[in-house]
């Protein structure tokens, strides 16, 4: 990869200890991927905050970071493994809070804003068609390459770091047109309406593969898309999407492509109910109900609280945690207040990220990326329900 | 035998010879969870190195896998002082790289690791591998 003579200068040193690794990351990726060059991003999003995931490991790179350089474009953070605010109600212990807290303080020092959300493209990092970005949280960027048209590679906690600090990525893969076009198609069946179990069904078939639907309702709201792009990117590492009639790179995603050189992958209602079955591995009941995987926007809280309205909490029912950003639960304050009658609304974190393994033994969801997770052993150690919004707050 | 591969990281100074003894995993490696941080040892039971250490060894695998914490371990590794001497892969990836760089860990790919086999001295140069 070319590299400039001020890119140059950064890579000897010449700036700080903690730039000259971030453009060694940075110069590395190029070279193994073929980049000709670093191109200027517009904003950063990284992932890797929840002291579940990084440990002490990642807690002590970000901290030696932090001694030395800042980020240089607008920056924003993925879910915490706690509500900063309200850990405790949570029931998780002060011992990892207090690490967690740790790993913030450290991002915030970088210049990082402490967004802790995987939706900051609703509010405080709003990227606009044609942006170049380097965006870590899969959901996030199968949703900004997708439904906004901005440009961004899959990237891990690291890789959008040294990108944040530099304020450039290396220029291959989803920010050249030519790797943006279809690479296979889905037909789908009229009729089917869980999106969340389409996407977990199509991403485990098509692995990295750009997909192109044909047969998504033309009226869908493009926030109905969102369950889409986050069960894609956990069944498999789908980074691209287009939608018939809806995302906004559709037209030109089959250009120059003949309809026979493209595998077609027809999706009936039989697939989709069949992959929502397996996705539960207990049909009794839980200790919890998670809503809020990727979290909700305030729309997603009004309806909710909308199907909430009327019920009654039991006794001994189950917990409810409904994940969303500070921004969206400030927006919904009404919707908050019915919701809060039967359980937390938690900002910050979300139930895959979070420490659940301590708390619950089994949990209902309505996230096939959230079941995908949470039924890990090891990880979530969940015995999972798997069902539709209405279905899984019917537990309650 | 002498290899060429492509030197990915710890280019400056890449002319001074770095030698070592050789471990070869025959699958890929996940640094989160198939390697103990504290020690360099493989822990995973189902891979052929289980039980041996990586530290101050030529560690050659495939390609890296799992998840992106794996870098981070890598730098714990390296910060317990149980880093090793170099790593070379068939094709390296995102996790391993971008560990390789933060815990200043040589790092060569497009090596034919059928070549190679636990036991053997190695000299690094550059991007050239050279059984001794």
């Amino acid at each position: 990869m070319h590299l400039t003579k001020e890119e140059r200068q950064v890579l000897d040193g010449k700036e700080g200890r903690g730039r000259q690794k971030a453009m060694e990351i940075l110069e590395t990726l190029g070279d193994i991927f073929e980049a000709k060059a670093l191109i200027p991003i517009r904003s950063a999003q990284v992932s890797g905050v929840s002291y579940k995931n990084l440990g002490d490991a990642g807690l002590e790179f970000i901290d030696d970071l932090a001694k030395d350089c800042k980020v240089s474009v607008t920056t924003t953070l993925n879910p915490a493994g706690v509500d900063l605010e309200r850990w405790k109600e949570m029931g998780v212990d002060k011992g990892f809070f207090e690490k967690q807290d740790a790993v913030i303080k450290a991002y915030s020092k970088l210049g990082i804003l402490p967004s802790c959300s995987c939706t900051p493209y609703y509010d405080v990092n709003v990227p606009n068609m044609g942006d170049h970005l380097a965006w870590g949280e899969s959901s996030a960027v199968c949703y900004v390459n997708s439904v906004l048209g901005a440009r961004t590679n899959r990237e891990g906690g690291p890789s959008a770091l040294a990108a944040a600090i530099i304020g450039k990525t290396p220029e291959y893969g989803f920010h050249l047109s030519a790797n943006r076009r279809a690479a296979v198609m889905i037909e789908v069946e009229n009729g089917i309406k869980d999106l969340a179990a389409l996407g977990y069904f199509v991403g485990a078939n098509i692995g990295e593969r750009v997909p192109y639907f044909k047969g998504i309702d033309p009226k869908t709201p493009l926030e109905a898309l969102k369950p889409l792009c986050a069960a894609l990117a956990a069944s498999g590492s789908v980074a691209l999407f287009h939608v018939e009639g809806i995302t906004p790179e559709a037209k030109t995603a089959l250009k120059g492509l003949k309809a026979q050189e493209l595998e077609t992958i027809h999706v009936d209602l039989a697939d989709t109910q069949e992959t929502a079955a397996k996705l539960s591995t207990t049909k009794g009941p839980v200790e919890l109900i998670a809503i809020g995987c990727p979290h909700l926007s305030p729309a997603e809280l009004n309806k909710v609280a909308s199907i909430l309205m009327g019920k009654k909490p039991r006794p001994n029912g189950p917990k409810l945690w409904v994940c969303t950003s500070k921004v969206s639960r400030n927006k919904a304050k009404s919707a908050v207040a019915i919701i809060e009658k039967f359980g937390l609304v938690l900002c910050d974190t979300c139930m895959v990220v979070s420490p659940i393994e301590g708390l619950f033994s089994s949990t209902a969801t309505n996230s096939a990326k959230a079941a995908h997770y949470l039924v890990k052993d090891g990880y979530g150690n969940q015995k999972v329900r798997y069902g539709t919004l209405e279905e899984v707050l019917s537990l309650i | 035998m002498k290899l060429e591969g492509r030197r990915l990281t710890m280019k400056k100074g890449s002319s001074v010879p770095i030698e070592g003894e050789l471990v070869k995993s025959d699958g890929p490696i996940s640094f989160l969870g198939d390697v103990d941080f504290r020690s360099g040892t493989i822990n995973d039971r189902k891979n052929n190195l289980y039980g041996q250490t990586i530290k101050d060894k030529v560690f050659a695998f495939p390609m890296g896998k799992g998840s992106t914490v794996g870098s981070y371990i890598m730098y714990r590794l390296r910060k317990n002082g149980c880093a090793p001497l170099a790593i070379i892969n068939t094709r390296s990836e995102t996790i391993v790289a971008v560990g390789a760089v933060i815990s200043d860990i040589p790092l060569l790919d497009r090596i034919d690791l059928g070549k190679l086999c636990t036991g053997q001295r190695l000299r690094i140069i550059g991007g050239k591998v050279e059984v001794l």
